[in-house]
């Protein structure tokens, strides 16, 4: 039974495509999960709705429009940013109001292209269906830079991120990897969207590494297993959606949840005993 | 434009919403729980439709969904308020829900009594019925009363837990007072200005007031005024231009004069310099 | 009296001073913050840093690191220019404890004292690397053991009481085996017998590795008995010398301008009484003490 999964490409195509987002997702994320920036990283991800919206509206292609839309959100974030106030008051504020405002201009071009209402579900809540070729090698792309980028500047990042004072005093551009970091998430969630929808990217930028980060603390191993664990949410949410009418949107979410849940209860038990 | 009885119903529902929402919001953000109230109005759209598949009247999933989900928020944090870990996981995976429904709403006989997802994401306030209008407008007007009532405790609580505690206020109950509250005005307002769009009219107004260096007092008065004067504006805006949705021209002042005070205070700043 | 002649004292060979300061003034924001700080500490001394709020203790450090440069006057550190000397100094800043929430180990604290400001990742191929990383693990757990915090290194930081992590920090500061150890407050907000025993741990780690210490405190009675000198800010000018000499109400109150006196309890405990708090401008002198 499992077999006839892979005979059909656009499961194969999902299959892979699930599985570069996963990877991206879950090492990302391991750091949004340190830096508190979850709330970031939702409001990141929701400006792919104004991103397709606008694409649509322009005429260009939807995923050019998810990319652009993110990073131009991560750049008005990371200006508004204040680098010695940790947890600064307004900080939420701005995330907040950015995220409406991205929301309100996507229903804005919604309107004015009178375009139908029904791709609304699939950008907010993801699809599997159709995946091109194309989308797979541009994700495994993504997948790599981001990779890449992460493996330079990881340790530094970590290092502002949990001892930001010291870390001045070292001599590393905290300010600058705080922006970096936001074109990184920028990048990753615009990604991830494409699978999991805006709405449900937590799925796999949240709550793996959030179940990791609750069984080490150590931050390699840590990371290795945020990916591990989100890989395995991905294959198993989209196999069984193949065989289900309900969404993977829902399949990915629920599995997420679950794994989370039970490890904190896990350790929670654990702690009793 | 008040010869129309959708432009009088959207300013009697309109304007004690904005009300409501410009105080209670300046508590959210001083709070910093700006994702809760995000992930409050996230789930308030997974209630609806809860309630639509169960052939229940929306506002009845609106209001149990919302407050069991702030109730959560409350019981598993300190003083009231939650790990953004937490938050995020648990209302993706209410979203994941959502989704399950919806494909249930759809497939199901009747498919829905006119409720779609574009409606309960971004509100529909030219299209509420007098008597809908009358109802958002008492309960708006409530939670603004109720947050009056406990501000003072609720004010010295937020800011200095340990000292109020000592001095025999009920910190942690004031919390879930706050979050109860929010939960109220996201589940009325949703109808009125949709649930993403309810974050920018927490998040900005308040976002603004917090930026100039105010007196409690002139804070909250600003933040309401602020709220009240995008909501206003923003009805006659979308009046005046057919092409422009209000819910958009609503958050798009709400988000400008959030600009303006930041612009204001940052200038402030360089000029004491 | 002057400094420059005790120092000397204590100078060995060749070698030059951790520290030395000559008539150096800095300033912040066009404002001055110190005028006339003369000052050398040897290699291997413990000297405090005391002084009033505001006075430019931490400003001072952050001179001695290369972070902020001088108006005027010299400074060498390790016999170079400050900044140059940056990676042979162990620096403790002022900053929050961390939170509960915080989500990492104390050991990987250590470690990214280390080498947390290296730009990509240190994959072990080949013997070579691998030895490298066996020694870096050595220097972690040698300073991890000689603040003595090895019992619980592996877990949260957050969980860990103050004087734990105060600890664990001053590893993170000595795992590069430094020559000078510049602690900004490390005393502060710890309980009475935790204060004594990271003194008495940091004069410890002074003499068995010969790290000369700058620890800049609010109040030198936990240091009484490990220091070896202090160095007085106030008025934006300092004075430095052993504990006997510059706490004395003479000199106290030419530092500050105002009228000081110091109260010396039964138990050699002192206590430095009618002190401003606040930052005195710089105005006319007239005299030496």
């Amino acid at each position: 039974m499992i077999g006839q999964l892979f005979q059909y490409p656009f499961m194969v195509h999902a299959l892979e495509a699930g599985t570069a987002v996963a990877v991206l997702a879950a090492s990302v994320g391991w750091f949004v999960v340190q830096r508190r920036q979850a709330f970031t990283g939702h409001t990141l991800s929701v400006m792919a709705f104004p991103g397709a919206a606008g694409a649509a509206l322009a005429g260009a292609p939807t995923t050019l429009g998810y990319y652009v839309a993110c990073l131009v959100a991560a750049l008005a974030l990371g200006r508004s940013r204040r680098p010695q106030a940790r947890g600064y008051v307004g900080e939420s504020a701005t995330v907040g109001t950015v995220q409406a405002v991205g929301l309100a201009l996507g229903f804005l071009f919604l309107s004015l292209n009178h375009a139908v209402l029904d791709g609304l579900e699939t950008l907010l809540f993801g699809t599997f269906l159709g995946v091109s070729q194309g989308q797979v090698v541009t994700l495994f792309v993504v997948a790599a830079v981001t990779l890449a980028a992460l493996a330079v500047v990881g340790r530094p990042l970590l290092f502002a991120t949990v001892d930001p004072v010291l870390a001045r005093a070292r001599g590393v551009p905290v300010a600058v990897l705080d922006l970096a970091f936001l074109l990184i998430l920028a990048v990753a969630v615009a990604a991830t969207t494409q699978i999991t929808g805006a709405l449900l990217v937590f799925a796999l930028l949240i709550a793996p590494p959030a179940t990791a980060q609750l069984i080490t603390m150590r931050p390699l191993p840590g990371l290795l297993l945020s990916i591990a664990l989100a890989i395995a949410i991905a294959w198993l949410a989209l196999g069984i959606a193949y065989f289900s009418i309900y969404p993977v949107g829902f399949y990915t979410t629920t599995f997420a949840f679950a794994v989370y849940v039970l490890v904190r209860m896990g350790r929670w038990i654990a702690s009793r005993g | 434009m008040f010869g129309h009885e959708f432009i009088r119903n959207a300013y009697l529902a309109g304007t004690p919403v904005a009300l409501a929402c410009g105080v209670v919001g300046w508590f959210v953000v001083l709070r910093r729980q700006v994702f809760a109230s995000d992930a409050l109005s996230h789930v308030a759209f997974v209630g609806a439709i809860a309630a639509a598949v169960l052939g229940l009247d929306v506002r009845v999933g609106l209001f149990v969904l919302t407050l069991a989900v702030a109730a959560g928020m409350a019981g598993l944090g300190r003083a009231g308020a939650a790990d953004d870990v937490v938050i995020g996981t648990v209302f993706a995976w209410i979203l994941g829900i959502g989704i399950l429904l919806i494909t249930v709403l759809a497939t199901s006989s009747g498919g829905g009594n006119g409720l779609t997802p574009a409606s309960t994401l971004f509100g529909s306030i030219f299209s509420l019925t007098a008597g809908a209008a009358r109802l958002a407008a008492v309960i708006a007007l409530a939670v603004t009363a109720g947050a009056l009532l406990i501000a003072r405790p609720l004010l010295f609580a937020s800011l200095d837990a340990e000292l109020a505690r000592v001095r025999g206020v009920p910190v942690r109950a004031l919390g879930a007072m706050l979050l109860a509250l929010l939960a109220i005005v996201t589940a009325e307002s949703t109808q009125a200005v949709g649930a993403l769009l309810l974050l920018g009219l927490i998040a900005a107004p308040a976002g603004a007031a917090h930026q100039l260096a105010l007196s409690p007092q002139a804070g909250l008065a600003v933040s309401a005024a602020i709220a009240v004067a995008a909501t206003w504006g923003g009805i006659a805006l979308a009046y005046a231009i057919p092409a422009l949705p209000p819910s958009t021209a609503i958050i798009a002042l709400a988000a400008a004069a959030y600009g303006a005070s930041a612009l204001f205070r940052s200038s402030a700043v360089l000029r004491s310099g | 009296m002057t400094t420059r002649a005790q120092a000397q004292g204590t100078r060995e060979g060749p070698l030059s001073a951790a520290v030395e300061i000559e008539r150096a003034a800095i300033r912040l924001g066009g404002r001055p913050i110190v005028s006339d700080v003369t000052l050398t500490v040897a290699r291997g001394e413990f000297v405090a840093v005391l002084g009033p709020n505001g006075a430019g203790k931490s400003t001072l450090m952050r001179a001695i690191l290369g972070l902020v440069g001088l108006a005027s006057g010299s400074l060498a550190v390790l016999g170079a220019a400050p900044a140059q000397t940056r990676n042979q100094i162990g620096y403790l800043p002022q900053r929050h404890g961390f939170g509960e929430g915080t989500r990492i180990r104390g050991i990987d604290l250590v470690r990214l004292g280390l080498d947390g400001d290296r730009w990509g990742i240190s994959i072990a191929l080949g013997s070579r690397a691998r030895q490298k990383r066996r020694a870096e693990r050595r220097l972690i757990e040698d300073a991890i053991a000689l603040v003595g915090a090895a019992a619980y290194a592996q877990r949260p930081i957050g969980e860990l009481s103050g004087g734990e992590q105060q600890r664990l920090l001053i590893a993170q500061a000595l795992v590069r085996r430094p020559k000078l150890l510049i602690l900004d407050e490390p005393l502060d907000g710890l309980d009475l017998p935790n204060q004594s025993a990271v003194a008495a741990l940091v004069k410890r780690i002074s003499t068995e590795a010969g790290v000369a210490v700058l620890l800049v405190a609010h109040d030198v009675n936990p240091l009484l008995g490990y220091l070896d000198r202090v160095v007085y800010l106030a008025g934006g000018r300092a004075l430095a010398g052993t504990v006997e000499e510059v706490i004395t109400a003479p000199k106290l109150s030419w530092l500050y301008g105002a009228p000081v006196e110091v109260l010396k309890a039964a138990d050699g405990r002192l206590v430095v009484v009618g002190a401003p708090e606040a930052p005195h401008v710089h105005s006319h002198r007239h005299g030496d003490p």
